[in-house]
């Protein structure tokens, strides 16, 4: 039998396109605060939520995206996702992995 | 080069001011992000993995140093610092936010800029050969009728709202640097039996999920009645392409569905009549009059030598110079391929640098090349060892132009929205294998070019080698194709077979090559070897590794 | 829906009437398939009568009898479907009608003055569109570089003068 696949949502902003994670009725922008869903009831519950935000132009096409532990962490399933929390491979220098850590504190709009 | 008249420059503002009314309707919800997203692409704008992505128009890729200055400061301002030049002559900055970009365009604007229609389902950026102008192969400079396709082209009510996009190139050489034959439309500047200047024209063309090479529709059309022609190109597309599968929609669909005859039969009824109309005749006053704006600088007579300098710079010489029309002069490339570097991009501070450079040579232009480099079209042969001096210094004179490490990469997985795989870290290894000088010589003339989806931006199909990256189970692959060219012995690459992963295909690549370098024959380069030896060859040396790992 | 035609709020004259339905005594608007049907009917009738088309209805079936409708309607079924552009120039340049050309469906602002410019004088609007707003629409871009259905001046024909 399958493990139920673990779901984060996410969103762009819409004023500046940066990448944003729900986190219990919030959206920040730290990966690693994003909220990890287990199960159908929550990922509906979330998405439907999220709308109203799309509504409310503050971010658009908000979606699901897979994610597993691995080595005691929580990574997105798929390279474009782990590309979109991090920054550009290419430029390490940039995007949200050259940002101060925010494991610390929660950020949201 | 072209100059805004107060109706160009009153055309753009009042865009930027049309724009900025469409950013206040969708951050006011007056327009949904379906309503808005046609009309911010045909001002450039694609929403990206990490911002909005912005791509500036560079009609035809000419530059002068007050432009350069201008896109130097919008990377300073708005953005991070750099920006990507692309393989239709635009610029992309990356790091855009949509609440800026009404004054990124006001800025533009004001240094005669946009970024009016360079994605959409319209009519874009009319491209020609970097080294138009310039060198002593054409039969006269393509882009004043670039301009004048510009002009024509720009807000065209009927044809704002195609079923996708459309490219236009125009070309007036024998050898083709602009992939003419990829093209949706492709205008070849040509000389009839009684000595009359006029245009060849093929349809068709297209890259992408299902590429093809453009037919020809017409053999020669009349100077004058070139936009009457173009037109009626656009009218049958726009009234008989299909709607209802988006992937079945560019021009080059309709053109194979319908059959070359029919399509010349259809475009010919369109061209008569808006011909006999009268309201699209281009008159050859017109036509000088715009081509004045193109008219060479005024060139110095001059010892037709090339100083000599040191073993950098003699290095260079064989690789980043290219013959000039004018006895003393030279086309030069600046190139955006240091080894290890992302291929195309440049910092604020090398575009400033080049403004300076352009200012204190006295060299009015620069332009963008079709493959990610920038090109200075006039420099005195007499100035090209302190010239090279500076690009060195600037990290601009990587001695590899048309070498094995000149490659074309898209933005890819580490930047699009719509990519499967990265290409600018493959880019990156191939160029770092090959690093040495002496084994880039050897192996010759060799566009690799990388695309990381099936939209081919990175033009993987008309590369020599090209490389797919495809999405296989959330992994990245990457697939081969062989024998591609965009020049004008046009061919589409065949595919190897399966995919690479990303640390086999590097590999490969250079299994590859040795098998060029062990098959070659006097004077052949890779593409000359590959179309007379087939793909066998090199399909059997490429998959080595995995007919080992089977045994 | 309000209709805007010739810069102007004006009545609904025609019923449009469905393919099954009997046709009404007076102004009507029939599909295509309904005209290609009952032609000689409807052209019979003393009233006037109009014809809708759907985007890949090119107004090219209605050959000469265009010249006996009093309004061809064309639909935008979403606003990215641009075929209607070309048929409404069709309509004004091949087959020079003069009539009503009636834009419907789902368009945007942002679309209104490249239709006026390919011959669409008439436009179904969502409730509340006002006349500021279409006239706003018409006058963003003060001047065109290209020639299309009706006879505005170009830039190129604004340099000549000068």
């Amino acid at each position: 039998m399958a493990a139920p696949a673990t779901q984060v949502l996410t969103a762009n902003r819409l004023r500046d396109g940066d990448v944003v994670y729900w986190s219990h009725s919030a959206w920040v922008e730290a990966f690693a605060q994003a909220q990890i869903f287990a199960d159908k009831p929550s990922t509906d519950a979330a998405l439907t939520a999220a709308q109203q935000f799309v509504k409310d132009r503050i971010v658009v096409n908000p979606y699901l995206f897979a994610v597993r532990a691995e080595a005691g962490r929580i990574r997105a399933v798929e390279e474009r996702e782990i590309v979109r929390s991090e920054g550009p491979s290419v430029r390490r220098d940039l995007g949200k992995q050259a940002k101060p850590s925010m494991d610390s504190f929660d950020v949201s709009i | 080069m072209y100059r805004y008249d107060e109706f160009d420059a009153q055309f753009v503002r009042e865009r930027v001011a049309q724009f900025r009314y469409q950013v206040e309707r969708r951050l006011a919800g007056e327009l949904t992000e379906d309503e808005f997203k046609p009309l911010r692409l045909m001002n450039g704008l694609y929403l990206q993995l990490h911002a909005y992505m912005l791509r500036v128009a560079v009609p035809y890729g000419t530059l002068n140093a007050r432009q350069l200055r201008m896109l130097a400061h919008i990377a300073r301002k708005y953005d991070k610092g750099y920006g990507h030049f692309t393989t239709r002559q635009n610029i992309q900055f990356n790091w855009i936010k949509l609440v800026d970009v009404p004054d990124v365009l006001a800025d533009l604007a004001t240094v005669e800029m946009h970024a009016i229609q360079t994605s959409g389902n319209c009519i874009r950026n009319v491209t020609a050969d970097q080294f138009a102008g310039a060198t002593d192969e054409e039969i006269e400079d393509p882009r004043p009728l670039c301009e004048i396709i510009r002009q024509w082209s720009s807000l065209h009510p009927e044809f704002v709202f195609l079923a996708r996009k459309f490219k236009i190139a125009v070309g007036a050489t024998k050898h083709d640097r602009a992939a003419l034959l990829f093209h949706d439309l492709a205008v070849e500047i040509v000389k009839n039996e009684a000595g009359e200047t006029g245009y060849r024209v093929h349809a068709g063309g297209g890259m992408g999920r299902t590429p093809y090479i453009a037919l020809l529709m017409s053999e020669f059309v009349n100077r004058e009645d070139i936009l009457a022609y173009l037109e009626a190109v656009l009218r049958v597309y726009n009234q008989d392409s299909r709607r209802d599968n988006i992937h079945k929609q560019r021009i080059k669909i309709l053109v194979n569905a319908i059959g070359r005859q029919e399509m010349q039969r259809r475009v010919q009824r369109e061209f008569e009549e808006i011909k006999a109309s009268g309201t699209l005749q281009l008159p050859n006053e017109e036509l000088a009059r715009i081509a004045a704006y193109f008219a060479p600088p005024k060139f110095e007579l001059l010892a037709d030598e090339i100083p000599k300098g040191d073993a950098d710079f003699e290095n260079w010489k064989k690789t980043n110079i290219h013959t000039h029309r004018a006895p003393g002069y030279a086309i030069t490339t600046v190139s955006l391929k240091p080894i290890g570097g992302v291929p195309g991009d440049a910092s604020d501070e090398q575009l400033d640098a080049l403004a300076n450079l352009m200012d204190e040579f006295g060299i009015d232009e620069i332009r963008v090349s079709h493959e990610q480099n920038l090109v200075l079209p006039h420099v005195q042969k007499r100035d090209l060892p302190a010239i090279h001096t500076r690009l060195k210094e600037l990290d601009l004179a990587t001695p590899n132009a048309g070498l094995v490490t000149d490659i074309i990469a898209c933005p890819g997985l580490d930047y699009c929205d719509l990519a499967n795989a990265r290409s600018i870290p493959i880019a990156q290894d191939i160029a770092k294998r090959f690093a040495n000088l002496d084994r880039q010589h050897d192996i010759g003339e060799l566009k690799i070019k990388i695309s990381g989806c099936i939209n081919a931006c990175g033009h993987h199909h008309a590369g020599h080698i090209g490389i797919l990256g495809v999405d296989k189970k959330g992994v990245e692959y990457y697939q081969l194709q062989l024998g591609g060219s965009g020049a004008e012995d046009a061919s589409i690459g065949a595919i190897m077979g399966p995919g690479f992963a990303a640390h086999q295909i590097g590999p490969a690549v250079e299994r590859i090559i040795d098998t060029y370098l062990k098959l070659r024959e006097s004077g052949e380069r890779f593409l000359d070897t590959y179309r007379r030896v087939g793909m066998e060859p090199f399909k059997n040396m490429a998959y080595l590794e995995q007919m080992y790992a089977a045994h | 829906m309000p209709l805007i035609k010739d810069g102007a709020f004006a009545e609904h004259v025609h019923a449009t009437v469905a393919d099954d339905a009997a046709l009404p005594e007076g102004a009507a608007i029939v599909s295509l398939t309904r005209f290609q049907k009952d032609r000689e009917a409807l052209l019979g009738r003393n009233a006037p009568l109009g014809v809708f088309l759907k985007a890949p209805e090119t107004p090219e079936t209605l050959s000469v009898d265009v010249h006996r409708l009093s309004v061809v309607v064309l639909e935008f079924p979403v606003f990215r479907d641009g075929r209607a552009f070309s048929w409404a120039r069709m309509l004004r340049t091949r087959l020079r009608y003069e009539g009503e050309i009636r834009a419907t469906g789902y368009f945007l602002y942002d679309q209104i003055n490249y239709m006026r410019r390919v011959g669409f004088n008439a436009f179904e609007v969502p409730e509340g569109f006002s006349l500021e707003q279409f006239e706003r629409a018409l006058h963003e871009m003060t001047n065109v570089y290209q020639p299309s259905a009706n006879d505005r001046k170009t830039i190129r024909d604004l340099r000549t003068v000068r």
